[in-house]
């Protein structure tokens, strides 16, 4: 494994310094300095994006949320939970269906793109589901179900709320050894590895269960959701269109990040980049036939084709042509004709079907029937905005420091360079 | 390889452990299910709709013994019956004046507030149990525990909770049935400044039976349905009219499943996907492993 500037040679001590107590807090201090041009047009924007939210954060502390939302009596949920939350957690489930690709079914092939992808849905558990704070009358009190003498086992959310702490805890775990090895800890970056798998595993199945937790959560609201919409297997439609939501945030994600972050991918990657995307675009594509299926069933048991011809019903067939069907065929003909391209341009067009869904579910056919409907105010936009802009930033300052998108030279993947290595000579040496 | 395998191990060991601990939650995920004998034990109130004169002496006792802030307009003002209300974080019930369709002298006058369910939906809701079933039948209040999630708002399939969302430090406010009164054998503030017994305070067993008589014995002037018996799962506040309860405003869409069953089959799944998941996916796991070792066997031969 060449790489030039960086010394291969193995080091007797940590070359971060990060050992110590006080080499630690010095390296950190260091890395936290921004890293090339401060003044770019993205940062300018996001920045002012960001600064605006604090503000609306701090008024929003200051006088309650009336100040900020449009929430009313009618409408106890509104953008913050329907989309920071409901949406921004659909979108991290590519964490947990891609590791159970690369560490369960062993797929190697989509090994580059895990960390990037893991680490994604952990700032996105950290960040959009963390705007919940936001929305919370009480936030201080957030932490009673967890330590709480009052266990309300019976509500749905608290199973959320116990799923969600503890898979961005696993999430945490996964990502590990890429701090430890921006860190330079060898020793504990052993231990972390062996715990990737347990994490793995039980991330998987805290994912599913709140991925439809989180379906389950509108069971409740059952004379307020539009007939097209509520079903009582909503925790399952949640559960499945999270596997293409979380596919089709991958191939969009890592397509940007193929180009911000040039600099730090491995040629090996990028020659097979292409083969990744169209391999993810199989998986989004048997995951939206499922789901297309199990939407018709639900409404063909509810017998429910008479609604198609209201409002309602056309905006249902909106989301379902638009946000699915099409994107079936689409996803069809880029894995036939190999069009990476296509694939690219119908990942979002699925993720701009999924944020519909999960809008529909949680506000648009809630209470559809209501005379003073809910619309976010800007300023519960501008936050939701700032708080995609504050995610991204973490992610560029990690992919930045840390060893994600690419390998870090000290530290290989041994096994996985060694068995390719192996399965090449056995190859060759058949012929 | 072989070294992972046992690794493996170790870790299934742990995850397992922390498995058998987030078991024990989800599976206690009974909900709010008081036996048959208690639900006719909880005290409800009555809502002779035929009896109300909407004088809105109740609200003005629940103002009071709530201490709440008082209304923009007085209670002796009759004009706002003239709109369609609903309760507020202020008002914890309000009087309609529902007009009669057949009669229009005769309109109908019927109170809106928490309906106490035997099985409510918002207290399954509460993920700290700031809501909470008593046994006398209230559906109480715990400020202290409310993170302001508004989960229950949410599920309330009459959306009797209200929020304070103009306060920087908001509660969820609602009829608490005046739990404090009644557990001291009195009976609450509304019924007790009721004129003419519209609204009539016993135990929920009791009430049916009184309702169903007057239902019975008087067919001309009541129509034959106690909305509140079935609905949601039974109600503690039930109404009886002279018409059918949707055009007394009542809500007819509420069905008469208990909220809590919607999601009970899901809670009931959880354990079995905990047990479950984690099997297939480690069988699934140290399958494929086991392939990649054959092949790298094969490599060295």
């Amino acid at each position: 494994m060449e790489r030039n500037n960086t010394a291969a040679l193995p080091l007797s001590h940590s070359p971060t310094g990060a050992d110590t107590v006080k080499g630690f807090l010095r390296f950190v201090l260091q890395e936290l300095k921004p890293k090339g041009k401060i003044l770019t047009p993205f940062n300018i924007i996001s920045g002012a994006i960001i600064a605006g939210g604090l503000v609306l954060i701090v008024i929003r502390f200051a006088f309650g949320l009336a100040s900020v939302t449009n929430l009313s009596q009618e409408y106890p949920w509104g953008i913050w939970i329907g989309f920071d939350v409901v949406t921004g957690v659909a979108f991290a489930g590519g964490a947990y269906t891609l590791c159970f690709v690369v560490h369960i079914l062993n797929f190697k092939k989509y090994e580059p793109i895990l960390r990037a992808t893991v680490l994604n849905g952990f700032l996105a558990y950290c960040f959009y589901a963390g705007a919940l704070l936001l929305d919370l009358g009480r936030p201080w009190n957030v932490i009673n179900p967890i330590i709480g003498n009052a266990f309300g086992y019976s509500s749905v959310l608290f199973l959320v709320a116990w799923h969600f702490l503890l898979y961005t805890i696993c999430q945490f775990v996964e990502v590990f050894p890429a701090v430890t090895e921006w860190l330079y800890w060898p020793k504990i970056r052993k231990y972390a590895k062996l715990c990737t798998t347990g994490a793995v595993i039980f991330g998987i199945t805290l994912s599913t269960l709140h991925q439809s937790g989180l379906g389950a959560l509108y069971l409740m609201a059952s004379n307020k959701i539009h007939p097209l919409w509520y079903s009582t297997n909503i925790p399952l439609l949640f559960f499945v269109s999270s596997i293409f939501a979380g596919m089709s945030m991958v191939i969009a994600e890592s397509t940007i990040s193929h180009r911000v972050f040039r600099d730090q991918i491995d040629p090996r990657h990028h020659a097979s980049f292409d083969d990744i995307l169209l391999g993810l675009a199989k998986g989004a594509l048997g995951a939206l036939f499922a789901y297309f299926f199990l939407k018709m069933i639900d409404l063909i048991h509810g017998q429910q084709f008479g609604l198609l011809a209201t409002p309602m019903g056309y905006w249902y067939l909106v989301e379902m042509i638009g946000g699915i069907l099409i994107p079936m065929v689409l996803f069809t003909v880029a894995i036939l004709r190999n069009n990476v391209r296509l694939v690219q341009i119908t990942a979002v067009i699925t993720a701009v079907g999924v944020i519909l869904n999960r809008l529909n579910v949680s506000v648009i056919a809630f209470k559809w029937y209501s005379a003073n409907r809910y619309y976010p105010t800007w300023m519960e936009i501008w936050v939701t905005a700032a708080v995609i802009c504050m995610e991204i930033w973490a992610f560029r300052w990690i992919v930045a420091r840390m060893p994600i998108m690419r390998e870090h030279p000290e530290f290989p993947e041994e096994e996985a360079g060694q068995k390719a290595a192996e399965v090449v000579q056995w190859k060759t040496s058949d012929i | 390889m072989s070294m992972n395998r046992r690794n493996f191990l170790k870790v299934a060991g742990a995850a397992g452990c922390t498995l058998l601990a987030a078991n024990s939650r989800p599976s206690g995920a009974a909900t709010v299910k008081p036996a048959e004998k208690d639900v006719g034990e909880f005290y409800g109130m009555l809502n002779d709709t035929t009896k109300c004169i909407g004088c809105r002496a109740c609200e003005e006792a629940c103002n009071r013994q709530n201490l709440l802030p008082p209304p923009k307009e007085p209670f002796s003002d009759e004009k706002v019956l003239d709109r369609m209300r609903d309760t507020t974080p202020d008002a914890f019930t309000v009087v309609n004046r529902i007009p009669n369709g057949k009669e229009p002298g005769q309109p109908a006058f019927v109170r809106k507030q928490c309906m106490h369910c035997a099985q409510p939906a918002c207290a399954t809701a509460c993920l700290t149990k700031a809501l909470e079933k008593t046994h006398e039948g209230m559906v109480k209040y715990n400020p202290e525990r409310c993170m302001g999630c508004r989960f229950c708002m949410l599920s309330c399939p009459f959306d009797a909770p209200k929020y304070q969302y103009d306060s920087p430090s908001p509660f969820v406010r609602k009829c608490v049935f005046c739990y404090d009164r009644v557990v001291k054998g009195e009976q609450p503030a509304c019924s007790e400044a009721c004129p003419t017994g519209a609204s009539l305070f016993g135990t929920r067993r009791k009430l049916v039976e009184i309702a169903k008589q007057r239902v019975a014995t008087n067919p001309g002037k009541y129509h034959s349905y106690i909305y509140g018996e079935h609905e949601a799962g039974g109600t503690s506040w039930m109404f009886i009219g002279a018409v059918p309860p949707a055009q007394l405003g009542l809500r007819d869409n509420v069905g008469t499943a208990s909220y809590p069953e919607k999601t009970s089959g899901f809670l009931y799944a959880v354990p079995h996907i905990f047990i479950l998941w984690p099997t297939l996916l480690f069988g699934l796991s140290y399958l494929t492993s086991q392939k990649s070792e054959k092949e790298d066997g094969h490599g060295k031969e």
